[in-house]
């Protein structure tokens, strides 16, 4: 036994004031970072997030897009990649939900809570990771776009805007989903429960065909729904308007308006789960 | 800090739901000194314990780490303990080393402590050959030394270990023990749980017995012992019929415990198995088997509460996967 184990470390102060804001920062920081060397030791997970958005696009670019293209003005490739990149962060938002309940099961969030951490550092570490993911997979699925036909019709700012409005679209779902992983509390439910709450939003939505081939039942939904929303702002930003009557700012100002609902109703559910959570 | 009490528990309570798990329990620590919650499962210890870390509110009741109210002073008690739950919670993915950084990087320790801090560790516990290694290729004693040196990382005052043996082979237990016999050395406050008498005794230096969420008996080891660690005499009989009738002569003795066509005499007999050989001969009972054995935790319970030990919560049963991958 070394001598110096016997001195003790002097305890810091609680943290007050701009002490708690830089505090909660390095704490995310350090969570952001441990989530992201954790994904890099995941194999499947990577393969998950970035094989399936690449094997979507080759799907209804070759297979579906024939058949499907027939009621568009654009070629099907440029309609169908800003759908592509609003489905793909729904389906990567799962992980934030799996991520967390894989935390709540190995009693990683019960050490976080008896430490003297940031509150906030599980849930920001998480979703920050995520969305750092997603920049990733974003950059990825864009080149396989252009390799396969995508052409942006409006100018690389509309397309960079488009880009942010998706990764942003996929940080408000990872609060969503956070809610979903805190509540089930084992990652293989998680992905069970994320599964029905992101098929219709990802389905029954303007992501890979027009609302117009929709049955008139299922059109309001699939209209208004976030997805729909969020892909048709994408689609105006980077190929320029689809649908005349509606301006881009018109579609751009309902994805934020949908994008900030999300966060302000799920971020406070499931702040107030991960403080009742362990 | 010697004779200052670290640790003040009084009549705290919690239920989930229609369960009490705490029923008001009341001890005290001192500085300095190892005290054992000894318990089966269900009994309440890790309800205590996760209140005591901050990460529980009681329902009601007390309590105090080094002066600071688990629940007022919640942040200045997080910055002086350490806590190792009975499933090793490290992340399976980073490595031993990493794992230990990241602790220190969220517990407010300066910087430049941290790493040295986490490669002392490693040497310590005896894992600076797996130390870049994914924890999830840890056996189970690796990743339960890993999360104890987790705990301590920020180097605390006092440590919480809950049921730090449990799952563990005869080996890692006794490797186990030998280091946190070595922190108490150091002047650690330590607070354990354990379903074992043997390390309670082998550990701790006071002992309270805890059952349906309240304090039944309290002392050191030895005098827990004393009052309740006598030898038990078991008897197995030919039948049921046999086990009836050896139970009722022998209540001349003691007080029989009847348990299908076992017998069971607790406690101290005059005269020993010898007066229970001479009970029986007189009435022509012969046993199939005579056992004089040392008290288990169930045999103290049976004498502390008159039941027997409730295993109602198989918490062993149900390791969690990051236990077990």
């Amino acid at each position: 036994m070394s001598r110096t184990a016997a001195i003790p470390f002097t305890i810091p102060d609680e943290r007050r004031g701009f002490g708690r804001i830089g505090g909660a920062i390095s704490d995310g920081l350090a969570l952001w970072q441990r989530n992201l060397i954790g994904l890099r030791r995941t194999p499947q997970t990577l393969v998950f997030s970035t094989l399936q958005p690449v094997i979507f696009v080759l799907l209804f670019r070759y297979v579906f897009g024939g058949a499907v293209s027939q009621t568009l003005n654009v070629p099907y490739v440029d309609y169908l990649m800003p759908g592509i990149f609003c489905q793909m962060v729904v389906f990567g938002a799962m992980l934030t939900a799996v991520g967390l309940a894989a935390d709540l099961k190995s009693g990683m969030l019960e050490r976080f809570h008896s430490l003297p951490m940031s509150r906030s550092a599980v849930l920001a570490g998480r979703t920050t990771a995520d969305l750092t993911r997603n920049f990733f997979v974003v950059i990825l699925v864009s080149i396989v776009g252009f390799m396969v036909g995508f052409r942006i019709h409006t100018n690389v700012f509309g397309f960079l805007a488009g880009m942010a409005l998706v990764l942003l679209f996929g940080y408000a779902l990872s609060w969503v989903f956070a809610t979903v992983g805190l509540a089930v509390g084992d990652p293989e439910t998680a992905q069970a429960a994320s599964f029905p709450v992101m098929a219709p939003l990802v389905f029954a939505s303007s992501a890979f065909v027009a609302v117009a081939t929709m049955p008139g039942w299922l059109q309001p939904f699939a209209r208004n729904q976030p997805v729909s929303i969020t892909a048709s702002a994408v689609r105006a930003l980077m190929i320029g308007n689809t649908t005349p009557g509606t301006s881009t700012a018109t579609y751009v100002w309902q994805a934020l308006v949908w994008l900030i609902a999300l966060i302000a109703i799920f971020a406070p559910i499931a702040v107030r789960q991960y403080r009742k959570a362990v | 800090m010697a004779g200052e009490t670290a640790i003040v528990v009084e009549n705290l309570t919690k239920r989930f739901g229609d369960v009490e798990a705490l029923t008001g329990i009341d001890f005290q620590v001192e500085s300095g000194s190892v005290f054992g919650l000894l318990g089966p499962n269900g009994a309440g210890k890790t309800t205590a314990i996760r209140i005591l870390t901050t990460i529980l509110p009681p329902d009601g009741g007390r309590a105090e780490v080094l002066g600071y109210d688990v629940v007022s002073d919640a942040p200045k008690v997080r910055l002086r303990i350490g806590m190792a739950g009975q499933f090793a919670a490290v992340d399976p993915l980073l490595t031993g080393r990493e794992n230990l950084r990241l602790v220190g990087k969220v517990s407010q320790m300066p910087k430049d402590l941290v790493m040295p801090r986490a490669d002392e560790l490693l040497e310590r516990f005896e894992l600076t050959n797996a130390a870049d290694r994914p924890a999830r290729t840890y056996s189970g004693g690796m990743r339960r030394r890993l999360d104890i040196a987790a705990a301590l990382v920020a180097r605390p005052p006092v440590l919480f270990l809950d049921e730090p043996t449990t799952g563990l082979d005869l080996h890692s237990r006794n490797e186990l023990w030998a280091m946190i016999k070595e922190l108490v050395a150091e002047g650690t406050t330590l607070l354990l749980t354990t379903q074992y008498l043997e390390e309670a005794d082998r550990l701790a230096g006071r002992v309270a017995v805890i059952d349906e969420g309240h304090v039944i008996a309290g002392g050191t080891p030895s005098e827990l012992k004393t009052e309740l660690g006598r030898s038990v005499i078991e008897l197995s009989m030919a039948d049921e019929t046999d086990a009836f009738r050896a139970e009722r002569v022998l209540s001349n003795l003691g007080r029989p415990e009847l348990d299908g066509t076992i017998v069971r005499l607790p406690g101290s007999i005059a005269g020993g198995a010898m007066a229970v050989m001479r009970e029986l001969d007189a009435t022509g009972l012969d046993p199939e088997t005579l056992m004089v054995r040392e008290p288990s935790l169930d045999d103290v319970f049976l004498q502390l509460t008159g039941h027997k030990a409730e295993r109602t919560q198989p918490e062993d049963a149900t390791a969690p996967a990051g236990g077990a991958r």
